[in-house]
């Protein structure tokens, strides 16, 4: 028993300094060695506290992913570090926390995060309850039918088919806006993920999924040629970063961050959503002015 | 509370949807339940060991596992109907087993002593049954069939995110997530929904206890 259990235990250290080293291979986010911010100011805050929390999201493969190791992976989440790092904290640092679409307002409200990178399409209604920098994509909506499927080009064909049914998430931005291309309520399908979407098209239950177009090239190179996307895309869906509202100083420093990160930005691209079949690597839109 | 207000018709529509939900279920439930109340009663031995299957399968797996089979599994093997069907048989399936539980703790509590009496002035089991164990057993019956029912009420919650979509409980998602409202109100707004289902399914419930009450 004796021998077992110290196997297993140098087993255990063995695999520890392996993970180790892999966590420790791929820092490639600069984090600034001296910062020196205005008393006051929300970066001031946070580089004094060296910590930094965050909201993404859990579930969005390509954007923020929490798989097996304890932190997300993904596009939103590589933008994050970038911020973290011109903030003087390296990516050990941060602490991320699940922000989902229904509470993302609220967190940042109630101060649990320092700001939210979590596929937040900019809009009037949100920007009521906080301030957006960015945006830093532009996403935009799309559909995606089974492969053998020829009846629908485009939003503008929803309607003549009434029969088949469009699958999207309760409450999304994809979701509401569909709703003018269908022929009626019932022609909509809504699921709390979109993998139910893609399980639901595949046996059949629905015949269009439809929402950004990331997500979708996402779902569609996991179903190995069971699915496409067609079209083009209808909607400009462009992705902020949620701060608290009114924080103009900290809305303009994360603008200029990334704006002076060009490269660090393409390929934070590359190394997540960019690793998909189809997708476009994106020039940093120009930011909006900060309110 | 402007959330809520400025929305009534979302949320109106959202309760029509949810209780037209519950009627189908309720109704469903309460039969399917009587008859396999009525199975693990029986006096024949298959139909007793398919009732107590049946209770111990369904009564034993999380209600989400059980809308899952239906709304994903049942497809899988060509069965395609609507999200609204597979939901409500999903619930019904699921409510049928606790309404037969409750069901037979009514018979139950029927004393042997009453049925052991109408066999001995020569009525048949479906004579003991219809006219003295089961008027009895349903009486008391009530109160756990009421528990049991409401607690159904508020697992049509559930069934929301299995592609029904537009019920009570997902008017939130709507509100908070698409129109980014505060959650907190919002969801005060469900819970009143709620409320005033359960709360009125209670009443009833009351009014039907005293009036077939019993006095042992």
């Amino acid at each position: 028993m004796r021998i077992k259990k110290l196997g297993a235990a140098a087993a255990a250290l063995v695999l520890a300094g392996s993970l180790a080293a892999c966590g420790g291979g791929d820092d490639e986010v600069e984090v600034a060695s001296e910062t020196d911010f205005e008393a006051g100011t929300t970066m001031a805050e946070i580089a004094d506290r060296g910590t930094v929390t965050v909201g993404t999201k859990f579930d969005q493969p390509g954007f923020g992913l929490l798989g097996f190791e304890d932190v997300p992976e993904g596009f939103d989440v590589e933008v994050a570090k970038i911020i973290a790092g011109a903030l003087g904290i390296a990516e050990d640092d941060i602490e991320w926390v699940q922000a989902t679409s229904d509470i993302r307002e609220q967190v940042i409200e109630d101060g649990d995060v320092d700001f939210v990178v979590a596929t937040y399409t900019i809009n009037d209604e949100r920007k009521q309850r906080i301030t957006f920098a960015g945006p830093y994509y532009e996403a935009g909506q799309q559909l995606m039918v089974r492969a053998d499927e020829d009846a629908i080009e485009g939003p503008e064909d929803l309607a003549d088919n009434p029969d088949m049914k469009v699958c999207s998430v309760t409450g999304s931005t994809p979701s509401e806006q569909i709703k003018e291309y269908l022929a009626d309520e019932d022609q909509l399908v809504l699921f709390d993920i979109y993998d139910k979407c893609a399980d639901a098209l595949s046996n059949g239950q629905v015949d269009v999924v439809t929402t950004d177009n990331v997500i979708l090239l996402g779902l569609a190179s996991e179903s190995d040629g069971e699915f496409k996307l067609v079209g083009e895309q209808f909607t400009e869906e462009p992705y902020g970063i949620g701060i608290e509202k009114g924080d103009t100083e900290f809305c303009e420093f994360i603008n200029t961050t990334l704006a002076d990160n060009e490269d660090a930005y393409l390929d934070a691209w590359d190394r997540t959503a960019g690793e998909v079949e189809g997708t476009e690597a994106p020039t940093l839109p120009e930011a909006d002015a900060c309110a | 509370m402007s959330p809520v207000l400025d929305n009534l018709d979302l949320y109106w529509s959202g309760f029509l949807q949810s209780l037209e939900f519950i009627v189908y279920t309720l109704v469903g439930s309460l039969l399917l339940g009587a008859l396999i109340a009525a199975c693990r009663v029986s006096p024949i031995g298959a139909l007793r060991g398919f009732g107590t299957a049946y209770v111990n399968l369904l009564r034993n797996c999380p209600l989400t596992i059980v809308l899952f089979f239906m709304a994903f599994g049942l497809p899988e093997i060509g069965i395609n109907r609507s999200y609204f069907f597979f939901g409500v048989m999903g619930l019904t399936l699921y409510t049928a087993a606790f309404v037969c539980e409750a069901l037979r703790s009514g018979i139950n509590a029927v004393p042997a002593g009453q049925a052991e009496a109408a066999r001995a002035v020569g009525l048949t089991f479906t004579q003991t049954m219809r006219s003295v164990v089961m008027p009895q057993a349903f009486r008391s019956s009530i109160p756990p069939l009421g528990s049991v029912q409401i607690a159904m009420f508020k697992n049509s919650a559930v069934a929301g995110a299995f592609g029904i979509g537009g019920d009570l409980f997902s008017v939130s998602k709507i509100l908070t997530s698409a129109r980014g409202y505060d959650i907190i109100p919002v969801l005060i707004g469900v819970a009143i929904g709620y409320l005033v289902i359960t709360l009125t399914a209670g009443a009833l419930l009351a009014v039907i206890e005293r009036k077939v009450a019993i006095v042992r």
